[in-house]
């Protein structure tokens, strides 16, 4: 158990280690707007994550990584930023990561990059 | 960096997919990764340090280990509204329980060689074949250029099934990089249902 660094401290998310939403490494959160009085009500490690989100849709990967914030924290408190709507988690639209048409799109985008 | 514009973020709703990187050490995980991702290495250093701090403060030997650690993610913007996340797992059998959550919802893997020490990449391989569910291809790096035995030896030496594909890359070379994931792709469609 000590041994997987991705545990979530205690303090940090009030204790909660659960997330409601299928939060993947590269699952997608973005923000429609900036609202600079709900930012300065967050607290810092939220704050991070909600001003970084600005830039643009990113990953949980990359928002734990540039945030600082260990990944099973950024989980939770992304899932916290989410349900009080300061942002958005991205499903996706495919249902599953093995979905033709996505698996599809991707070969082809690859193809390009060639 | 290549963020969308806030004007595709709001009009688009943007799709990620993601493939695993596995491997030895030193088999060309990170330089893969490297040679077709548009963000520049991310400190993932810093990442795992930070989460081991959090877990045993008390130990300094969990801090220690959490600082080899390197794992490694890029990403590459396919079309405005479609990313690929490539994530390379971290070696050390310590770190195996990540090794689940990472290849959770992934699209496939590629497992990475190099023939000169083939047994690095022994476990990965396990892994794919035994503990997950996510199809993979096993991807021989030429790091000299050349295929210094048959793909066929290759096979033999690493007991691969006949239905895993084996292919050749040349990890630092976006192009070869890019073919590579294609076939790894191609080998989930063949292997999955239509619609999965
Ligand atoms: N000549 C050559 N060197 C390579 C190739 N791929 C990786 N390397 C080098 O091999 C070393 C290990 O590669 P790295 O990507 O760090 O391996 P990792 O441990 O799997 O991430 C590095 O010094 C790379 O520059 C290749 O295709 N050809
Ligand atoms: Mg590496």
């Amino acid at each position: 158990m000590t041994s997987n660094p991705w545990v979530r401290p205690y303090v940090l998310t009030g204790g909660r280690t659960q997330t409601n939403h299928q939060l993947y490494v590269h699952t997608l959160v973005s923000s429609s707007h900036f609202d600079a009085r709900a930012a300065s009500k967050l607290t810092p490690e939220s704050r991070r994550l909600y001003d970084r989100v600005r830039l643009g849709p990113q990953s949980v990967a990359e928002l734990s990584a540039h945030c600082g914030i260990s990944l099973g924290v950024t989980r939770v408190l992304l899932e916290d930023l989410a349900s009080t709507e300061h942002l958005q988690i991205n499903e996706g639209a495919y249902e599953s990561p093995f979905d033709h048409r996505l698996l599809k799109r991707v070969i082809d985008g690859l193809s390009e990059l060639g | 960096m290549a963020f969308p514009s806030s004007a595709d973020r709001q009009a688009l709703t943007v799709t990620s997919a993601k493939l695993v990187i596995a491997g030895g050490f030193g088999v060309g995980k990170s330089t893969m990764v490297a040679s077709v991702s548009e963000i520049p290495p991310v400190n993932t250093e810093a990442w795992m340090t930070q989460a081991g701090e959090s877990v045993d403060p008390l130990s300094d030997s969990s801090a220690k280990t959490t600082t080899t650690v390197a794992m490694d993610f890029g990403r590459v913007t396919l079309a405005p509204d479609l990313l690929l996340y490539l994530f390379g797992t971290p070696g050390q059998p310590r770190f195996w329980p990540m090794w689940d959550d990472l290849c959770r919802g992934a699209s496939g893997a590629v497992v990475l060689v190099d023939t000169r020490q083939l047994d690095a990449s022994f476990p990965a391989i396990n892994y794919f074949e035994n503990d997950s569910d996510v199809p993979f291809v096993v991807a021989v790096n030429l790091f000299d250029g050349k295929l210094t035995h048959s793909l066929e030896k290759v096979r033999d030496a690493l007991c691969l099934d006949e239905r895993t594909p084996l292919v050749t890359v040349d990890a630092r070379d976006r192009r070869s990089t890019a073919k590579t994931l294609v076939a790894c792709l191609a080998h989930t469609m063949k292997t999955t249902p239509t619609r999965a």
